[in-house]
């Protein structure tokens, strides 16, 4: 029991420790992209590279005055990035990271916990993540902040409706389960979900963009508007978490698809290649190496983020309304019919 | 009239059904942002890179020395009367016994500043000296705190013996024709003081 404990705490701060990293080296990566496709150079003087860019970010906002405005509610005026930061890492409790490793006999599961409404538990913790922004823009008694945070939570709250539709066929197609790891591992037998699942995706990942607040759903921090958005009170670290929180989000819901769609830690022909190479089941070697795969899937799904931030410009309030309720919905219905129909077919439900 | 051939009509139609779905759109505009992944970055590195300068930049000024290493400036006065600007002031002091390895002639300036805040680099100084001695460089004049330093004396006007600055692109033989073109401004200061001497 004590070491089952020990093993869950470390691998607790292992994934608060890797979702820190991760999130601050996007803000960088951000930055490297973003400057690559405006043939521009980037960050480069902190460090190797700018390596170190992300710790001087950091260390600037820790050291900046902290303003708390007087006619705030100052309890919840803490709370608010408090709570988009706690939802934020909270979410990466579910996520399968790699294949379970076998060590001296016993089985460890590389994963916090494994609940059987693991994907239930991910679409409750999101929709909290609102309260963080509403919060933080309804307490600092401004009224960009307020319409930020009213925006924020429409759109989020919009789009949660599309995406969990999206899930839903998911989890129609893949068997009826609910726990993350068992759809990660199915699509190892099988194909991956995209397969059957293409449309799903596409609702899916304009879902995840908005729900991020990622461009070119950023209306909550719009700057023309809205001077800041929710955020426009906010100073020093408190900034910080919040713009923090935003890149763990997007960290966590890239980690998300890859799992749903593109398998998790299963690549092609892993089979093949782990039996070449002569890894037992179970061998650290296959857990390193589809912990590899499933980094670089988050990679590529946060770079086409940044790539679509830096792409398209900002959606118009009702046009975002528009595209919610009035596209993605129909077509997130449509995609569940279908899925039905074709897992009927295929005889994986019966009535 | 047109002037250019890449005008546009502006049209007002309906958006298609495809154009509607944005989809094909979205992945046009990405493959064009893609596409300058590739591009040759714009960016200059400045400390360790500098942009090309043309030779006859003009810049930080330099006061020559001779090939003995002595001042050339005679405190003459030219430039800073030359100087639209007023950038220029000095002070004009003689030469003693066994200075003769420091300045060439028997008058020098003792002091000698430009104000490089006022300066507008316009060269009209280097036009104007009779004795060769100061010229526009392609060095950058440097940044400071404060206004006063700024204020460039002897110390970072006249170049070191060991660190000779060369300047023989602003010195040929076009130039030195140019300079004495009777309509320059100087010459004709300098014929007013012949005049007023007589």
């Amino acid at each position: 029991m004590l070491t089952f404990i020990i093993y869950k705490f470390i691998l607790c701060a292992i994934v608060f420790v890797i979702s820190l990293a991760v999130a601050a080296y996007s803000t960088l990566w951000e930055r490297k992209f973003s400057a690559l496709l405006q043939d521009r150079v980037g960050p480069d003087r902190a460090g190797p590279f700018g390596l170190l860019q992300p710790l001087a970010d950091g260390g600037k906002m820790f050291f900046k005055e902290e303003i708390i405005p007087n006619v705030s509610n100052r309890f919840l005026f803490v709370l608010g990035p408090s709570l988009f930061m706690l939802t934020a890492l909270m979410t990466g409790v579910v996520i399968p990271w790699c294949k379970d490793v076998s060590i001296g006999g016993k089985i460890y599961a590389i994963q916090i916990t494994d609940i059987n409404i693991g994907v239930l538990y991910l679409f409750g913790v999101v929709s909290i993540g609102v309260y963080g922004i509403m919060i933080g823009g309804w307490a600092s008694n401004n009224k960009y902040a307020l319409l930020g945070a009213i925006r924020a939570s429409s759109q989020m709250i919009s789009y949660e409706i599309a995406m969990g539709i999206a899930v839903i066929a998911l989890i129609i197609s893949s068997g009826g389960t609910l726990s993350l790891r068992e759809i990660v591992e199915q699509q190892d037998a099988g194909l991956a979900n995209i397969v059957w699942q293409p449309l799903g995706f596409i609702i899916f990942f304009v879902c995840a963009l908005a729900e991020t607040n990622r461009a070119p759903f950023d209306l909550p921090e719009c700057e023309a508007e809205l001077v800041g958005g929710y955020h426009t009170e906010y100073s020093s670290m408190k900034l910080g978490l919040f713009l923090f929180a935003e890149y763990i989000n997007m960290f966590v819901s890239s980690a998300i698809m890859s799992a749903f769609y593109f398998g998790g830690y299963n690549f092609p022909w892993s089979h093949e290649l782990y039996a070449a190479l002569g890894f037992q089941d179970g061998s650290v070697w296959i857990a390193l190496i589809g912990f590899l795969a499933f980094f670089t899937k988050i990679a590529i799904f946060i770079s086409v983020f940044m790539w679509i931030r830096w792409t398209l410009p900002r959606f118009r309030y009702d046009q975002l309304m528009n595209l919610g309720w009035k596209i993605l919905l129909p077509l997130s219905l449509l995609n569940l019919g279908i899925t039905v129909v074709v897992e009927f077919l295929r005889g994986h439900i019966t009535y | 009239m047109q002037l250019t051939n890449r005008s546009k009509v502006v049209s007002n139609k309906e958006q298609s059904s495809m154009e509607k779905l944005y989809l094909p759109g979205i992945v046009k505009g990405m493959l064009i942002t893609g596409s300058h992944l590739f591009k040759r970055r714009a960016t200059v590195k400045y400390p360790e890179e500098t942009r090309p300068r043309a030779a006859v930049y003009r810049g930080w000024h330099v006061l020559k020395r001779d090939e003995n290493g002595a001042e050339r400036c005679t405190a003459c006065g030219l430039c800073a009367v030359a100087c639209p600007a007023e950038a220029i002031t000095m002070e004009s002091a003689e030469r003693k016994k066994g200075e003769e390895n420091l300045y060439r002639e028997e008058k020098y300036a003792k002091t000698y500043e430009i104000n490089m805040l006022r300066c507008i680099f316009c060269g009209l100084c280097e036009e104007a000296c009779p004795k060769e001695a100061i010229f526009l460089t392609d060095r950058l004049v440097e940044t400071e705190y404060e206004r006063e330093d700024f204020v460039y004396g002897k110390n970072k006007l006249v170049e070191k013996i060991d660190k000779r600055i060369d300047v023989s692109k602003r010195q040929t033989t076009e130039v030195e024709e140019f300079k004495k073109l009777p309509g320059l401004k100087h010459n004709s200061v300098w014929q007013e003081k012949k005049i007023n001497k007589h």
